[in-house]
């Protein structure tokens, strides 16, 4: 083989290429019920009617406390707001496979999912408001507090299941993330360690298309989320979001793997965030009316669900009246509660830094009462 | 539980967790994939889940990928969630220089983590002091960051109970008994003070009282004041960078609460505000007696 310096001749008849071939892997949308109301018998999750209503009350008062809590805060009732409008299907649908004594590791947005594992929802409301007493779920519901900063609660509960299935115990740890979070290091880190340790975890990634205003195609290259999983040598599974039964039953037989001993699943619900990111975000600024309205008015998965149920004969205009009375009262309750509570002690920040005080902490405690007390008697 | 790189089978890179994974099994002595961010946030979820995880990070120079999860989760579950989620875990790293190491090897980051309200700091300058410290800080409701300072890992014997005993967090110790000047020093700063009090004593007839703070957060500021309230100088010995490092805190205290008592300025004799040289430097950078004794010096004759 010829060679001059810094250039290299060809060799005719040596092989110089075709040995980098792109593979493309095949994820198909798993849905159960079709755009149209339509579909298959023989596909239906194992539900009973009852059930089945339960998911729907659940994604309406989702969607009516979502509401509430958008005027709250442009009234200066509530902090910002991370919306849910639009993923009631993915959230309720995927937190309603869960046993009870299985766990729900957040983001920020699940408040629907939350509550349907058992999360007070006034709670919820008291930490948007400000307050820190509305973050922690009382004891016996297993949700764990949100996490602000992106895909950091994946290897939370990937360590919780992990510890969990160390004990001997048979439970899933659910864990919620956006398409945004697949692109931080702790959701490839996460995942890692799921499927090295075999964690009992389902990784739910609700790929509402928008990291506040980046779009998907600008988060990865690749063509599907659920396709990531191939990486971390565990099943993914790509689910139509607004499905409410397909993403029930994608997610309740992930569940019943992890609960088996069988590892991790990572599941791409596809969904659309009706809203802004939170309420400091305009998202007319990327996105188009248009886009928004084709999601609202043909792939609203309340109102798919509700044409279902009322082609079974499970549902009526006269019960949709008296749930949305209800619900409005149960909300206009779940309001009262969260602005009835009552007012912090400006030294509740000090409180729960450590189990005890270290001394610079009791003096500044102490600083700040004085100070507190001189202010009140000046008045 | 022990958790991280290497710590398993190979028995850590300092030999640290040797011997564990033979008497403990697999289960419980963990050989981690290569991801500090999720080391620490595995086992997070392991404590707040109600284990006692103590998971190792190789050198602290490899902390800042984990640190959001310290500094974001770690050091907040208790206030976030109300006392009703706690992180009872200590992270473990081998601390600062001294043994000719490569890049990112040397570091003496404790006022990063110092800084971080929710965590404490804690560095044993002693093989007693080291066994009592762990115990503690494993027994601690509250998250530690244990670093042990790698250049004496194996500078000196002495004995160590075999049973189990604590050492407290928060307590200093004095480790020499003074009239003249307060040496102030941690990690392995410690036998480089001593060796500059007894050269002083020497060659001056100074008597230096030394104090090794072992835990950096919470400070042990009643040692600290009560001793330089009684000799009136300090020096402050630490090798971290001299910018916000911890000796600017130690100093804001005594100023508060020993000023008048003082004969000359608190002396900082610091590693410079230069990256941490390569091996090939280390020498000059790293505060030694010499160093020292220059600044008890500068103390002694203001």
């Amino acid at each position: 083989m010829a060679q001059t310096r810094g250039k290299r001749t060809r060799t005719a008849s040596r092989r110089v290429e075709g040995w980098i071939k792109p593979v493309e892997p095949e994820f198909e949308t798993i849905q159960i019920l079709r755009d149209d109301g339509s579909y298959d018998e023989a596909s239906l999750p194992d539900l009973t009617d009852d059930q089945m209503k339960e998911l729907y009350e659940w994604m309406v008062f989702a969607r009516i406390l979502d509401q509430r809590a958008l005027n709250m805060q442009r009234q200066g009732r509530m902090g910002t707001y991370p919306p849910v409008g639009g993923q009631e299907a993915a959230q309720v649908g995927s937190a309603y496979a869960l046993e009870k004594e299985d766990w729900l590791f957040p983001s920020y947005r699940e408040s629907a999912a939350m509550m349907v594992h058992g999360m007070p929802p006034e709670l919820t409301f008291l930490y948007w408001m400000g307050r820190e007493e509305g973050a922690a779920a009382p004891e016996g519901v297993n949700v764990f507090t949100i996490s602000i900063p992106i895909a950091t609660q994946v290897p939370h509960a990937v360590g919780a299941a992990w510890a969990a299935r160390l004990r001997g115990e048979k439970k899933a740890f659910l864990v919620y993330f956006g398409d945004g979070g697949t692109s931080e290091g702790d959701f490839h880190e996460g995942a890692n360690f799921a499927g090295v340790f075999k964690a009992p975890v389902v990784l739910f990634c609700q790929n509402n298309h928008y990291a506040i205003s980046v779009p998907l195609e600008r988060q990865t290259a690749s063509r599907t989320i659920a396709q990531k999983a191939v990486a971390y040598g565990f099943p993914g599974v790509r689910v139509d979001g607004n499905d409410v039964l397909a993403v029930y039953a994608v997610t309740r037989e992930a569940v019943e793997r992890a609960r088996r001993g069988e590892g991790p699943t990572l599941i791409e619900a596809v969904t659309y965030r009706y809203g802004p990111h939170t309420t400091a975000d305009d998202p007319t600024r990327y996105r188009t009316a248009d886009e928004v309205k084709e999601w609202q008015e043909r792939r609203d998965p309340i109102m798919r669900f509700r044409r279902f149920l009322e082609s079974r004969g499970l549902w009526s205009e006269a019960q949709e009246e008296e749930l949305q009375e209800r619900l409005r009262e149960r909300a206009a309750e779940v309001v009262r509660k969260a602005e009835n509570y009552p007012k912090p002690e400006p030294t509740n920040m000090f409180d729960y830094m450590y189990a005890e005080l270290p001394w610079n902490l009791k003096e500044q405690r102490e600083a700040l009462l004085q100070e507190l007390a001189e202010r009140g008697g000046a008045r | 539980m022990v958790l991280g790189e290497d710590v398993g089978v190979n028995g850590g890179v300092f030999r640290a967790t040797e011997g564990l994974i033979e008497e403990f099994g697999p289960d419980r002595v963990i050989d981690t994939p290569l991801a500090e961010s999720a080391i620490i946030g595995t086992a997070f979820g392991m404590a707040v889940y109600g284990l006692r995880p103590v998971p190792e990070i190789q050198f602290c120079g490899f902390l800042p990928p984990a640190y959001d999860q310290i500094i974001s989760h770690v050091a907040r579950i208790r206030n976030r969630s109300r006392g009703r989620f706690t992180a009872p875990m200590v992270i473990r790293a081998p601390y600062a220089g001294g043994i000719h190491a490569p890049e990112h090897h040397s570091e003496s980051p404790e006022a990063f983590y110092a800084h971080i309200p929710g965590l404490k700091v804690v560095i044993p300058s002693t093989p007693y002091d080291a066994k009592g410290l762990l115990i503690s800080a494993i027994r601690d409701p509250d998250p530690v960051l244990f670093l042990e300072p790698k250049s004496i890992y194996r500078a000196f014997r002495e004995e160590v109970p075999e049973g189990e005993y604590t050492v407290p967090i928060g307590k200093a110790r004095l480790v020499r008994e003074g009239t003249d000047v307060t040496l102030i020093a941690w990690g392995a700063m410690v036998p480089v003070a001593e060796q500059a009090a007894r050269q002083v004593e020497q060659e001056h007839g100074w008597s230096c009282e030394i104090i090794d703070l072992r835990t950096i957060s919470p400070l042990d500021r009643d040692a600290v004041v009560g001793s330089v309230q009684k000799t009136g100088r300090c020096v402050i010995v630490h090798e971290a960078p001299r910018q916000c490092g911890l000796a600017a805190e130690l100093v804001a205290l005594i100023n508060e609460h020993a000023l008048l008592y003082l004969e000359a300025p608190v002396v900082r004799v610091t590693g410079f505000d230069t990256v941490m040289p390569l091996l090939a430097l280390e020498q000059e950078y790293l505060p030694n007696p010499q160093r020292v004794v220059r600044g008890i010096v500068k103390a002694m004759t203001f």
